[in-house]
Order: structure tokens, then C-alpha cells, then sequence
């Protein structure tokens, strides 16, 4: 009955998340191995604990105090075969969905490159308080909140943070990765559709968190061509100075584009955050030292 | 504290496990020995953390520019010695010699407060030069560290007046017995720790 | 020079109704207490029996009792969150901004965990290890009460922290660096960091205690593989309390340096590592998650065995599993942050392991299904709340692995799934648990049992309730919501939260059904009284002794035969006078002077935080000093208690 109200639910979630942008509805290669493991592993599972929910149910009831036909058998404490039967089944599972793990784990590393024969798009990711900074290094432009690809082309992204840690996340397009201050980490992603997907912070930093959300348009490789044209054509030019601005707090700001961008700028951020004592860097780094 | 059984209630015939509860002695020095256990775990998580910062010196000194080798030397030695006279104090204990027990706890407590004043001026000299714990996340983990280990050997010289105290009012009582005897346990788990961070901190530092 | 440091009127927050609401009815219910009581004149004979007491019986009512009432708090907490999920969609920003919406989780999860389940844990320990294992206490009573006072100056702190000041805004686990001073000014962490310390103390303390005793004080012939599942549980948990406390404590310190002393450990500047705080945070973390499920499986063993009318089956495997769990459940931490960037081999290293984990614990499941087997299974309200557990528990488990393969958990780590997830095996698994003991041992220490009917509805309701609030979380995860959003933008949420909001709604149904259940059966007792001293027909020693027990649990330790566990010899005539610990008001005390220090500390009043301590000093050099530790309880005394209460013989 319980089982029964879960596995609906489960559906349910299936159906309706499979046509609300959820990650059960993956528009890259990433999202979808993901999405796949996720149900193998859900298969494995449900295969023994399924049963094993209705068999504590039947059990119980069946063995009922007021049920004549139950053989009572008080001394039933111990079987050899049934103790062998009870390690190995939970081990057997965890035998198989282990296997799946440690496999995943290595083919979705988010390190590893994607296999393609186009040259991937580098995108260098800041995360600010509380808004995304996205700097495309070899088309010297960035922008803010707002993350445009080409579609079938891999994208290689470098993630910082200027101070609080956030997770850089697509659900569409798959695995999220954190971005953490004077620390780069890599993730590989691509978009084999045309569409806007949602894209947010997954972890929690601060007041204005529940804002940090940006746009990815996936649009064909001639469509992002002119995009970056469009790009360098306006907007704010993006060096130390700017880039102080724009790292103060502030939530919900409109997507936009800066027309230039400073070379190596990334590369400061990321070595500021390791030296900043007490720099301007951050609108709030006043308190640095409390009073003794 | 706990509830006195007579274990002469409990038939010969039975097994350590099942012989019933143990006596106050010994339950009173087992339940110390966890709460070492348990103080050496947060030391690991202070070494843990001092191996992980160790190289994350911020542009500031590291430990080769300033760790002294002698005053850290001599430190050990008094702290080594302290062990050793905690030692002769807990035979004196057990044969019930006032004298030799107040002879034994006096020097304990000046190897102690040597030991106290050495790392206390070695701090003070590092601050003064600018190179306190503020300074670096490196420094940040080396004052803890020693720090920590610091206010233990603080909080056992404290312990043994208090107990000096208590042996002149209430003479060997059991229940000063086996304070004396957590005391000693107490003072050479500082020894202990303290011949890891010699190794960790001084040794491996200065060489790295 | 400000004497009263950070501390002024503009502390106390006027200016939010929510907030002064709460202030203003909690202050109500302290006055009508403290009244009530003063208008009764309890006030010695709760001093006496109570406050000073030392008796583990009565610590433990006291820590559940804490429990349920911070249950209350946590669960308004979780109330006001669901609605506010339920309307903030869109354009909409709910009735909480963010700076309260971000306080009421953070506190959520910390009243939860440390303030709820701890104590509620603590307590069943508290009140089942020594009766069950045939001793008169645990291997040190006073500490025992220091420990409770501790764990409840703690509780005190944060709740002071909605009335004065603010409570962290950094969600539960208070990762750096927002938890730095450059990103959370306030006082807010302060209260977080030092009523966790405080009460951490006082839970280390408890675990040495419970090492000790359940190592050192059992009765005669109660050998390790004697010993009933729940004190082997309770040895566990204990194991990893003295384990992992101290990790959490040192961690908590290094933060504390540097919010208070400008270190860097885990700053931004200065070559600080944030990651080192979130790794040693989740190395207590994890197998905190066992200390609070540990015991719980331990009270479904004791109760599933008396309910089927068997022993339990596969005793050795119940025992082999739980000390796997208890060793493994070091070696998982890092399944917290798979999305940290970790290399392929660590992640799945960690991947593995977890799973490995679930190993023992899926087979006690089988344990337990294989003790109904071939019983007489009546289905009272522990049982059921035991069955609940086995069904709920299991999906829960299953929903843990699959976030233990690493790439299922970069689509759903930190989501509304990973929510569900621990919910489903924290309330599952470990309140569910919990209400099963108290119903299960309530007419142990109280002598009457709790109502059949009130305590069904309640299960039934909270059974209903959970399923609806978490089922849709599990969905609206997969769909991309993460955790602690204020308000969302995606209107395909909204009928989800709608629905666990209304769940939410049904559990509240049930804690009302708690608290009626209790009032009845108080007004019931006659009638619900337990005579025998073995109500359910229970097999562990706490069964034969009278309910509620003497103060000495047993006037001749019972001994333990070789094949089943034998009634403590009521032939034997001959009493012997025992010694009981004495009364101490010193864990009250020690309580106050930590309020006063942990107060001060959080707003800087330096003096009076060196007042605290020199106080708590003081007061530990008053107990080193003090000359009777124990009364005697003479012989005379036992039997009389014996002859007017006799307790159950076991045939």
C-alpha cells in the first residue's frame, strides 16, 4: 500500500519533472549519463527493497497474535543458512550498485574532457555575492548572469568564487561543481539542444542566495558567433576596477555583458582571494580583526 | 562515585566479562583513560589541521626561519624530566610518604612551569616580531597546536597544587588516591603528546 | 569601553512581530510555569528530586523532556518554513524576508539534531543502559547531571538568541568562509559556535560515562554477548560520541580563533583552508548521523522481540552489524561534498564505502524481519512505530546509496532530494525510533502506560504526515530545486511544496496527538497502571524491577545464568546495606556560570565572561572538596520496598 503510494509518487515525479526542466529531463550528454545512472542504481535498489517491504508487511500481519493459523515458533533465534542469506543479499547489492559507482565516478569525472571532434568553448566562472560572473578568456568578453553556448560543442569551464562558496549548477545539462575562493575546480558540460535552461547556485551563501539564478541559452554555433560580436559591439569594459564594483554585494541583477575583458583577470581573482588581507576586495572585509 | 560492589559476592567460577561490576578504582581510571582517548582525538583534529596549513605560510616565515632547536631542546628535556619525578611521586603515593609525595609534586610543578616559561617566552618573541598567529594560516595552526598543548600542561600544574592541597588536608584518602593516579595519567599523556609534536612541529618542520 | 561589549537595546528585535510573537508567548509559558510551581510550592521538591538529583532515571526524564520541548521549537521552525515555501513563488516574497527565513533553518537544523535528538537520545540511554545491564547507576551520577545541565545551557543560549540578538544565517553546518566575521558579522554564529560548545562538553562527558559503565559496571554473569542489543547500541553510539565529539569540538575552536582572534583557518586571506573545516565538520558529522540511528535500532530490536513474544533472531549478526557500522561510519565523510572537485578514485573510494555501510544495515533489517517471523506480533503503538520505521526506513536507505554514486549526486546533492533523503532516515529511523522507546519504557519510569488509542492516531497521523511532506521533496529535487531558497522563480514547484506544506500540517496533527495522549493518560494513570513491573512480558533485566524502580534499581544485583537471563534472586532474604551517590547541585551550577560565560562571550563582555569562569572554577574546586559523596541506604529500607513492590519472577 505504501509501496504502491511511493512508486506513484515516483512516476508522478518522473512524469512531471520529465517536462519541467528538472534533472530527469537532460538536454547534454552529461545530464543524460547522469540521468541514467541514477535510474540503474534506482532499478538495482528497488529490485530488493521492494520485496522487502512487503514482506515485512505480509509478515507482520500474517503473524499476528489473533491470526489461529500462524505457527507460533518462539525458538526460531537463529539459522546458519538465513544469517549467510541475509549478509549476502544487502552485499550482492551493494556489490553491483558499488560497481556502478566506481565506474560512474571515473566516466563522469568532471575533469575529464569530453570526447569531440569540435574544439571546446573555455568559460571562466566567477561566482559573486550574489550573481554569476562568466568570462569567455578567448573571445575576450564577459557576462553577467546570463551564460550563452553553442550547441554540440563541449564547454570547459574553470570555477572560482570571490569570497562565500556557491555550486555552479545546470540541471539540464548535468553534474554541478562548487566554486570556492583562491580554488579552481573543472567541469566539462555540454548542450545537445536548442533551448534556455535554468541555471543556479546549489549551495546556500547568504541573504541574497535564493537570487543567484542565471539563463543558458544553447544556440547554434552561428547564432553564438554573432552573440559574442554583439557582445564586444556594447557594454562595460571589465578590469580591476570594474570588477570591484561589481563584486559588491548586490542581488537579482539584470543580465548583461561586458565588451572586454581584462587578460588574466581570472588568474587575479583567484590569486587575491589568496592574498587580500584587508584589501578593498570585498564590501565587507572591514572586521577583519575583531577586538581583543 | 559509582556503585561499591564487594567482589566477593560474585562466584569464583565466572569469567572476567561476567564477574559483575568492576570497583571504584578501577572504574574511575578507565572512565579517565576514555576522556584521554577523547582529548587525544581533538589533538589528532589539531594535527590534522596544522599538517594541512603547514605550507600555507602567506608569503610569511616558516618554521626553519623560526623554530629555536635549544629552547625547544630544553623544553622537552623539562617536560621529560616533569614525567619521570610524576613517576617517583605516584611510588611515593602508593607507599603513603608524605614527604617523598610533596618532594615528588614540587619538582613536577617546576619542571612544569620551566617548561610553561620557555614556550611562553617563544611565543611572545614571535609576537613581537609580527609573526603571531594572525599573521599566516601556518601560524594560525602552529599557536594552536602548541598552544593547546600549552593550556593542558597549564590546566595539570593547577591540578597538582589543588591535589598537594588536598593530600596536607585529607592525607592518602582513596578518593585522593585516585585523583593522583588520573593526575598522573593526565601528565603523561601531555608527555606523550607533547613527543609528537616535538616530532611533527620542531622536528619535521625544520627539516621541510 | 563599553561594559556591556556588542550588547545594547538594539539587540532585542522590536521591531519584527514574528520574532517578538514567539519572545512574548515563550516568555508566557516560562512566567505560567515558574508561577504554577511557586503557587504549588514545588520549588524544594523539584530542587530535591529533580534538579539536584543524580539518579539516571530522572536525568534521563529530564533530557527527554528537554527534548520535547525543543522538538516543539524545531518543528515551528519547520512549519513556518513549509508555508513560506508554499507561497514565495514567482514575483512573491512570502511573509519572511530573507535575513529571518535564513535564521529559522539554520536553527531548524541545529535545534533538530543537537537539542532534540541528542537529548531525546541521551535520555532512552539514560534511562534503559544501567536497568537493563542490572547496576544501581551509571559509573559517575554526578557527572551525569553535569552533563544534562550542560546539554540544556546550550539549548537556553540559542533560545535566548531569538530574543536578544540573531541566530546564524549560515545554515546548520555554518560552512566557512560565510561563517568568517567579513561575511557574518553578527552574533548570530557566536550563539551558533558557543551553545554547540557548551553542550558538546556535556555530550562528550555523557559518552566516557556510558563507555565506562556499559565496559565496566554490569550485573554478575552479564558478559559482553549477554548484554541486550540496546546496551551493545548504546555502547556504539557512546564509542562515537568519545570519537567524534572532540573532532567537532577542536573544529569548533579553530572557527571560534578565528572569528574572535583574527587566525586564519579557514579565511579567505591569509592561506586559509575553508574545505579543512567542511572535511573535519562531516568526520563528526557522519557518524553523528550513526550516534543518533544507532540507539534507535537498538530500541526496535528490544521492542520488535517483545512484541513477536520471541528472543530476537540472529542475535551475534545484530551485534557484528552494529559494530560495523560503528567502525565504517568513519570512513564515509567525504560523500558529503562529492562536488567539491575531488579526483575520480577519492569520490568513488567514498562511493564504495557508503555503500558498504548499508550492508549491516540492511541486514539487521532482515533481523528484524526474521524475529516477527514465527511470532505472536501484537501490534501495540511501539510496534507500531517499529514496523513504520522498517517500512519508511528502508526507502530512505535506498534513496542514501543512490546518493553515494557519485554522479547521481552531482544532479541532486544539496536538492530538496538530498533533504528528503535525511529526513526520511532522521525521522524515520531515528524519531520514530525514539517514540517507540518512549512508549515502549514510559510505564517503566512512570508506572502507567500511555493510551493505545491517542498514541495509534499519533503514529498514524506522523506516519501520513511524513509521506506527504516528503515524498513531494523527493520530486520537486529531481526537478532542480536546491535547498534553502527563500523564494523560487519556478511556478512547477509550487503544488509540491503545496503538499508538503499540508504534510507538515498532518505531522503537527500527530505531536498534538502526542501531547493529548499524555495529558489523558496522566488523568488515566489508575487505571493504566502497571502493577507487575513487566507490562509487555519483556525479557531484559529493566523488566524485573518494579515500575517505577527504587532509586537503587535493584536491592540485590540480580545475576545472569548461561542460557536465559534469570529474575534477580528475590529468595535471598538477607539485604545488605548499599550506597547511593548523594545529591549534587554542582551540574546546575556549572550550567549557570556557562550561560553567564557563553553569553558573555557571544557579546564580547569580557569581564563577565572571566566572572563565569572563575565561577565554574570555584565550583569544581567546592565538589573536589566536599566530603560526603555517599548516603546509605540500609538494609531495613530495601526489603520494606521489596515486600510493597513485588516485582515480576521470570519462570
Amino acid at each position: 500500500m505504501r509501496r504502491g503510494l511511493f512508486a506513484a509518487l515516483l512516476i508522478g515525479a518522473a512524469a512531471l519533472a520529465g517536462c519541467s526542466e528538472g534533472v530527469l529531463d537532460p538536454k547534454g550528454p552529461i545530464a543524460a549519463a547522469d540521468r541514467e545512472i541514477l535510474f540503474n542504481s534506482l532499478a538495482i535498489m528497488l529490485a530488493i527493497v521492494v520485496p522487502t517491504i512487503l514482506a515485512t508487511i505480509g509478515v507482520a500481519y500474517w503473524f499476528r497474535s489473533s491470526n489461529r493459523y500462524a505457527r507460533y515458533r518462539p525458538d526460531f533465534t537463529y539459522s546458519g543458512r538465513l544469517e549467510l542469506l541475509v549478509w549476502s543479499i544487502p552485499a550482492m547489492t551493494v556489490l553491483l550498485v558499488g560497481g556502478v559507482a566506481w565506474i560512474g565516478a571515473h566516466d563522469l569525472d568532471p575533469r575529464k574532457p569530453i570526447d569531440s571532434n569540435v574544439d571546446p568553448v573555455r568559460v571562466q566562472v566567477v561566482s559573486l555575492d550574489w550573481k554569476w560572473l562568466f568570462i569567455y578568456p578567448d573571445q575576450g568578453i564577459a557576462s553577467v548572469n546570463h551564460l550563452t553556448v553553442p550547441v554540440g560543442t563541449p564547454v570547459s569551464f574553470e570555477l572560482t568564487s570571490s569570497g562565500v562558496m556557491n555550486s555552479f549548477f545546470v540541471p539540464q545539462l548535468g553534474s554541478q561543481i562548487y566554486t570556492m575562493a583562491g580554488m579552481v575546480t573543472r567541469l566539462h558540460l555540454q548542450a545537445d539542444h536548442e533551448g534556455t535552461y535554468r541555471g543556479l547556485s546549489a549551495n546556500y551563501s547568504g541573504e541574497g542566495f535564493a537570487d543567484m539564478r542565471f539563463t543558458v541559452d544553447a544556440v547554434p554555433p552561428e547564432a553564438f558567433a554573432q552573440w559574442i560580436d554583439g557582445a564586444r559591439g556594447a557594454g562595460p569594459m571589465l578590469d580591476a576596477g570594474t570588477y570591484a564594483a561589481l563584486a559588491k554585494p548586490s542581488s537579482a541583477v539584470a543580465p548583461f555583458t561586458y565588451r572586454s575583458v581584462a587578460p588574466d583577470l581570472f588568474n587575479g581573482i583567484l590569486g587575491s582571494a589568496m592574498h587580500m588581507h584587508g584589501s578593498a576586495g570585498h564590501a565587507h572585509s572591514t572586521a577583519q580583526r575583531a577586538e581583543k | 562515585m559509582n556503585i561499591a560492589v564487594a567482589l566477593s559476592d560474585v562466584p569464583p567460577e565466572l569469567a572476567a566479562s561476567e564477574a559483575g561490576p568492576a570497583p571504584k578504582r578501577v572504574v574511575v581510571a578507565y572512565g579517565f583513560w576514555i576522556f584521554l582517548l577523547s582529548d587525544i582525538v581533538m589533538f589528532a583534529t589539531l594535527f590534522a589541521a596544522y599538517a594541512v596549513l603547514a605550507r600555507a605560510t602567506d608569503g610569511g616565515p616558516n618554521g626553519v626561519q623560526l623554530f629555536s632547536q635549544t629552547s625547544v631542546a630544553v623544553e622537552t628535556a623539562c617536560l621529560l624530566a616533569s614525567s619521570y619525578t610524576c613517576g617517583l611521586m605516584s611510588l611515593a603515593v602508593k607507599s603513603r610518604r608524605h614527604l617523598g609525595t610533596y618532594f615528588g609534586a614540587f619538582v613536577t610543578f617546576a619542571l612544569g612551569l620551566a617548561f610553561l616559561a620557555l614556550e611562553l617566552r617563544e611565543f611572545a618573541d614571535m609576537i613581537v616580531r609580527g609573526d603571531g598567529p594572525q599573521r599566516s594560516a601556518f601560524l594560525s595552526a602552529f599557536f594552536t597546536l602548541v598552544g593547546c598543548h600549552g593550556l593542558h600542561v597549564t590546566a595539570g600544574l593547577v591540578w597538582l597544587v589543588v591535589m598537594m592541597v588536598q593530600v596536607v588536608l585529607r592525607g592518602f584518602h582513596p578518593t585522593v588516591q585516585r585523583r593522583l593516579a588520573c593526575f598522573s595519567l593526565f601528565w603523561h599523556a601531555l608527555d606523550i603528546v607533547w613527543v609528537w609534536l616535538f616530532t611533527v612541529v620542531y622536528l619535521m618542520g625544520v627539516r621541510a | 569601553m563599553n561594559l556591556l561589549g556588542k550588547l545594547s537595546w538594539d539587540a532585542i528585535p522590536l521591531d519584527q512581530p514574528i520574532i517578538m510573537g514567539a519572545t512574548a508567548f515563550m516568555v508566557l509559558v516560562i512566567v505560567a510555569v515558574l508561577s504554577f510551581i511557586t503557587f504549588k510550592g514545588y520549588w524544594a521538591p523539584l530542587w530535591r528530586d529533580w534538579i539536584t538529583s543524580v539518579d539516571h532515571k530522572r536525568i534521563g526524564v529530564m533530557y527527554i523532556l528537554l527534548a520535547l520541548v525543543m522538538l516543539l521549537r524545531g518543528f515551528s521552525d519547520a512549519i513556518m518554513m513549509r508555508a513560506q515555501q508554499a507561497v514565495a513563488v514567482g514575483g512573491a516574497q512570502g511573509y519572511l524576508p530573507p535575513e529571518h527565513f535564513d535564521q529559522i533553518f539554520s536553527a531548524h537544523g541545529t535545534i533538530m539534531i543537537f537539542f532534540m535528538a541528542m537529548p531525546f537520545v541521551i535520555g532512552v540511554i539514560n534511562v534503559v543502559v544501567p536497568l537493563q545491564l542490572g547496576v544501581r547507576d551509571v559509573a559517575f551520577p554526578t557527572l551525569n547531571s553535569v552533563s544534562f545541565w550542560l546539554t540544556a545551557s546550550g539549548a537556553l543560549l540559542i533560545n535566548i538568541s531569538l530574543a536578544v540578538g540573531e541566530f546564524a544565517k549560515t545554515g546548520w553546518v555554518a560552512y566557512p568562509p560565510l561563517s568568517e566575521l567579513q561575511f557574518s558579522p553578527g552574533v548570530g554564529v557566536d550563539y551558533y559556535l558557543w551553545s554547540l560548545q557548551i553542550s558538546g562538553i556535556g555530550t562528550l562527558l555523557s559518552g566516557i560515562n556510558f563507555v565506562t559503565t556499559i565496559l565496566k559496571l554490569r550485573a554478575p554473569g552479564m558478559g559482553y554477548m549477554r548484554m541486550p542489543v540496546f546496551c551493545w547500541t548504546a555502547l556504539a553510539t557512546s564509542l562515537l560520541i568519545v570519537a567524534a565529539f572532540p573532532v567537532l569540538t577542536a573544529t569548533f575552536a579553530m572557527l571560534l580563533l578565528d572569528r574572535y582572534l583574527g587566525f586564519h583557518f579557514f579565511s579567505v586571506d591569509g592561506g586559509g583552508n575553508a574545505m579543512m573545516y567542511v572535511n573535519l565538520f562531516w568526520v563528526w558529522g557522519h557518524p553523528e548521523v550513526y550516534i543518533l540511528v544507532l540507539p534507535a535500532f537498538g530500541i526496535y530490536s528490544e521492542v520488535v522481540a517483545t512484541f513477536s513474544g520471541k528472543p530476537l533472531f540472529g542475535y551475534r549478526s545484530m551485534v557484528a552489524a552494529t559494530m560495523a557500522i560503528c567502525v565504517l561510519s568513519f570512513l564515509v565523510w567525504l560523500h558529503h561534498f562529492f562536488t567539491m572537485g575531488g579526483s575520480a578514485d577519492v569520490n568513488g573510494f567514498f562511493g564504495v564505502m557508503t555503500m558498504i555501510i548499508a550492508v549491516p544495515t540492511g541486514v539487521k533489517v532482515f533481523n528484524w524481519l526474521f524475529t516477527m517471523y514465527g511470532g505472536r506480533v501484537r501490534f501495540t503503538v511501539p510496534m507500531l512505530w517499529s514496523i513504520g520505521f522498517m517500512i519508511t526506513f528502508v526507502v530512505g536507505g535506498m534513496t542514501g546509496v543512490l546518493m553515494a554514486v557519485p554522479p547521481a549526486d552531482f544532479q541532486v546533492h544539496n536538492s530538496l532530494f538530498l533533504v528528503a533523503h535525511f529526513h526520511n532516515t532522521i525521522i524515520g529511523g531515528v524519531v520514530f525510533g525514539l517514540m517507540a522507546g518512549y512508549n515502549y519504557w514510559f510505564p517503566k519510569v512512570f508506572g502507567f502506560r500511555l493510551d493505545e488509542r491517542w498514541g495509534k492516531a499519533s503514529f498514524w497521523c506522523w506516519f501520513t504526515g511524513f509521506y506527504l511532506a516528503f515524498m513531494p521533496l523527493y520530486a520537486v529535487g529531481l526537478m532542480g530545486m536546491t535547498r534553502r531558497l527563500q523564494h523560487y522563480d519556478n511556478p512547477a514547484w509550487q503544488p509540491w511544496l503545496m503538499v508538503a506544506a499540508l504534510g507538515a500540517v498532518v505531522i503537527l496533527a500527530g505531536v498534538a496527538c502526542q501531547a493529548i495522549q499524555l495529558v489523558v493518560s496522566v488523568r488515566a494513570r489508575r487505571q493504566l497502571r502497571d502493577t507487575t513491573g513487566n507490562p509487555w512480558g519483556g525479557r531484559t533485566l529493566e523488566w524485573f524491577t518494579p515500575s517505577p524502580p527504587p532509586a537503587w534499581n535493584f536491592a540485590v544485583l540480580p545475576s545472569v545464568g548461561r542460557f536465559a537471563r534469570r529474575t534477580p534472586a528475590k529468595e535471598t532474604q538477607d539485604y545488605k546495606a548499599i550506597e547511593m551517590p548523594n545529591n549534587s547541585p554542582i551540574g546546575v551550577i556549572t550550567a549557570f556560570f556557562a550561560v553567564v560565560t557563553g553569553f558573555a562571550l557571544i557579546w564580547h563582555i569580557w569581564w563577565m565572561a572571566g566572572l563565569g569562569l572563575l565561577g565554574a572554577f570555584v565550583t569544581l574546586l567546592a565538589f573536589a572538596f566536599r566530603r560526603q559523596e555517599e548516603i546509605e541506604v540500609p538494609a531495613v529500607e530495601l526489603a520494606r520496598f521489596d515486600r510493597a513492590h513485588p516485582a515480576e519472577v521470570m519462570p
